[in-house]
């Protein structure tokens, strides 16, 4: 079905507009957003987000203990994927104190981020297909996303807030043995990917539901800021671990990989593993955004398995952690990673003390969230979760 | 059975009423066993199609007694009313809703005569009244004074009443070609191998099987057309203001009508109470035998519904586990753009092939035992018959 023009729709009977709160304890907002629904019968005529919920203070906190001690904060922001924030903070203040990080350090952070990036798409897709009223996907994904959890537990202790990523390398060497068990997980998800395809990607109700639903012109994604998967889906070639600044880009450049970018109708035609584009699937919709997500797990899978080969290949020290009361030299810096969900920004300014003058984070789900009035304006009230689901936003990192 | 007691000098209000209230304890038994083991199955079967073990703490490995801890629980909930919801409707919905879903008991037939109440109309009546279970849909979603209770009930109001008509013309067609209403007529008229049944009368019946299928998942509201309690955008539709007992009531109500329609698809398509060998025949479980012998070929009949009917459910749940849900413009227009095209040519199809093929292309097979003779209370159908 095509998207319902509130303006092509004729009533019987014109009714008063309903305001309706969705969220903060509604079961498909992700979390704690609320969504003002201004609705006419099905269809929704006004959407505006309401975020703030989850919010901890934690660039206040920042001001207040030192770069390390921060990194469990940074755990906490987009928690489905606390590596990559690890990742993010640690690589700013290493730009501010101008540190380079040996290699196998640097293969190792590939590693867990790359799985870490497949996790946390392997949540959006489940969670995805919830949203879209699909149980049976969701139990499927998470039942992956454990492996990945076992294998970090294996490597940091912890399942969901690793703090493994620090300033100057890891945390530790990676266990014996683990690059088999991580070669295993990858085999055994390479066999699961067909069926996640089945069962969504290529799923006669799902392309219904989602192909031609909250598009999202490339324009418009660029004005208002998005990025990752959602910029992506849009057709927009854009991913910092190729296009960023130079200090990102080294960590992956000799890795060999493809940025994913939907552009009108072409991407994976070529390629017999993924199923096709269907017909009524309009570039920047729900299902480019979401087909993006699973043809990346595909390129994590690759980084993975290079970045395998490569940490085997090189001996050496793995890094040394900064001291806890490391004082960091004045000045500020600002750097954006690229995480799962998009670009995460960390800046910190320093008065030359251990402790930040002030600390700051750029959400990438922030930006991906403000696209919601604009594309979901005359949608159908069940639309609401498919666009917002299909954005993947997790509101620890909004709100922080 | 009243007139058996009649005789003995009961009262005939006596008599009657003593039956029917027995009747009525043995359906509702039946309905609340269905709904006690269908929702351990439905934990099951979600189970093992994700990939995990469903309950297994209570009662055992398999956990068995699920669905009793469950009741228990349910019964034990704080017994929550919204302060703004119409109180009075508000409890009555519940009701309304079991009403309608049991009452289709009465005129489901178990086996030859193993019925409540025989009726000569039993599919029409079938129809109205489970089209009943909508008002009580329609009152908890007015009553709970909650935007999203009534995003559910109009919902369901809509789709509901749409899918009576596919869903009625499906009836239509296999009560055309029995030529008659009554369910244990057109359930004896499958008698014999299970070439006889219904669905393979003619290609036309084959499609409207699925048809009926389609249709009766949408009007018992179950995934992917559960658009009235859809959980990811209603909360829980018309049921997120009920807990505890009255939401167990809305529950059972919606496994009995689960239980009901597949039932029904049992004796209009799939042959009723007779298997696709008829063992009940071959063994000389007849009434003609013996009248003991009869009664246990009947059993072995019941069963024979029960395990088609469970077979039904079974499918709606794999329905359920297993897709996406619908948007409300789409079941819309499935119902409406083909759903009712397609049964309405189906009806037309299935008429010109009776019309055209009285005996039907496939050769009917007779009982080799001698044929059942059903006891007096019932009407008697010999096979191959009367069938056109």
């Amino acid at each position: 079905m095509e998207r319902v023009d509130p303006e092509l729709v004729e009533f019987d009977v014109r009714t008063d507009e309903m305001l309706i709160n969705m969220g903060p304890q509604h079961p498909s907002t992700h979390g704690v957003l609320r969504l003002v629904l201004r609705t006419d019968g099905e269809v929704v005529t006004d959407v505006v987000p309401h975020i703030g919920y989850l919010h901890r203070c934690a660039e206040k906190i920042g001001e207040k203990i030192s770069p390390r001690q921060w990194i469990p904060y940074t755990d906490r922001m987009d928690y489905l994927a606390g590596m990559n924030m690890n990742l993010g903070w640690a690589m700013t203040v290493e730009k501010l104190m101008d540190l380079e990080i040996p290699d196998r350090a640097r293969h190792v952070r590939v590693m867990v981020c790359e799985l870490n990036r497949i996790a946390s798409h392997l949540v959006a897709a489940g969670t995805y297909g919830l949203d879209l009223g699909s149980f049976t996907p969701f139990l499927y994904c998470f039942r992956e996303r454990e492996k990945i959890l076992d294998l970090f537990e294996e490597v940091c202790g912890a399942r969901l807030t690793y703090s493994f990523i620090t300033m100057g390398g890891v945390t530790g060497d990676l266990p014996p043995g683990w690059l088999d068990r991580c070669e295993r997980f990858l085999r055994e998800f390479e066999e699961v990917i067909p069926e996640l395809h089945a069962v969504l990607t290529s799923n006669e109700i799902f392309v219904r539901r989602t192909a031609g639903v909250g598009v999202l012109t490339p324009e418009t994604a660029i004005a208002y800021g998005c990025s990752g998967p959602v910029l992506r889906g849009s057709g927009v070639k854009w991913d910092l671990r190729r296009d960023g600044e130079p200090r990102v880009t080294r960590m992956y450049e000799d890795y060999d990989f493809e940025i994913i970018a939907q552009h009108e109708g072409s991407y994976p035609q070529d390629r017999d593993d993924y199923p096709p584009v269907p017909p009524e699937a309009v570039l920047g919709d729900s299902w480019h955004r979401f087909y993006v997500r699973m043809i990346e797990c595909v390129q994590s899978i690759r980084l993975i398995r290079q970045a395998m080969a490569k940490y085997q290949g090189c001996d050496g020290p793995i890094g040394e952690p900064i001291k806890l009361t490391q004082k960091l030299p004045k000045g500020e810096a600002y750097l954006e990673t690229e995480a799962p969900k998009g670009q995460m920004g960390f800046m910190v300014v320093s008065d030359g003390t251990a402790i930040p003058w002030r600390v700051r984070a750029r959400s990438s789900c922030f930006c991906n969230l403000s696209v919601t009035s604009e594309i979901c304006r005359g949608c159908l009230l069940a639309d609401i979760p498919a666009i917002v689901g299909s954005l993947d936003i997790v509101l620890g990192e909004i709100d922080r | 059975m009243a007139d058996y007691l009649v005789q003995f000098g009961l009262p005939v209000w006596l008599a009657y009423g003593g039956v029917a209230l027995m009747q009525c304890l043995i359906l509702l038994t039946i309905m609340m066993f269905a709904a006690a083991t269908f929702t351990w199955m439905e934990r099951k079967v979600s189970g093992r199609i994700q990939d995990r073990l469903g309950p297994t703490r209570v009662g055992g490995r398999f956990g068995w007694l699920q669905s009793p801890a469950d009741g228990i629980k349910l019964l034990c909930k704080e017994d929550l009313m919204p302060a703004q919801a119409d109180k009075i409707l508000f409890r009555l919905a519940p009701y309304i809703s079991f009403c309608a879903s049991f009452c289709v008991f009465l005129a489901l037939p178990f086996s030859n005569g193993w019925v409540a109440q025989q009726l000569n109309v039993a599919a029409f009546f079938i129809l109205a009244i489970a089209g009943l279970e909508v008002f009580g849909v329609i009152t908890a979603g007015y009553a709970s004074a909650s935007k999203w209770s009534l995003y559910g009930a109009m919902r369901e109001a809509a789709q509901v009443v749409s899918y009576e008509v596919p869903f009625g013309i499906c009836v239509l067609i296999p009560v055309m070609v029995a030529g008659t209403l009554d369910l244990v007529a057109i359930g004896n008229m499958q008698q014999g191998w299970g070439i006889n049944w219904m669905i393979f009368h003619s290609p036309f019946m084959f499609v409207t099987f699925f048809i009926y299928l389609t249709c009766a998942v949408a009007s018992t509201n179950r995934a992917p057309f559960d658009l009235a309690e859809a959980e990811s955008e209603l909360v829980a539709g018309f049921l997120t203001e009920y807990s505890g007992f009255r939401w167990s009531v809305f529950f059972m109500a919606e496994y009995g009508s689960m239980t009901a329609v597949s039932g029904l698809a049992a004796i209009l398509f799939l042959g009723g109470w007779h298997g696709p060998i008829p063992i009940a025949d071959l063994l000389g479980l007849t009434y003609s035998n013996h009248a003991i012998l009869g009664w246990f070929g009947e059993l072995l009949g019941a069963c024979n519904f029960l395990f088609k009917a469970f077979l039904g459910v079974t499918f709606m749940m794999w329905l359920r586990w297993t897709l996406p849900r619908l948007r409300i413009d789409q079941v819309m227009t499935t119902c409406l753009k083909y759903c009712i095209p397609l049964a309405a040519a189906m009806f037309v199809g299935v008429m010109l092939w009776t019309y055209a093929l009285p005996g039907g292309i496939l050769p009917r097979k007779t009982p080799m035992a001698a044929v059942a003779e059903a006891p007096a209370w019932t009407t008697v159908e010999t096979p191959g018959g009367d069938r056109p």
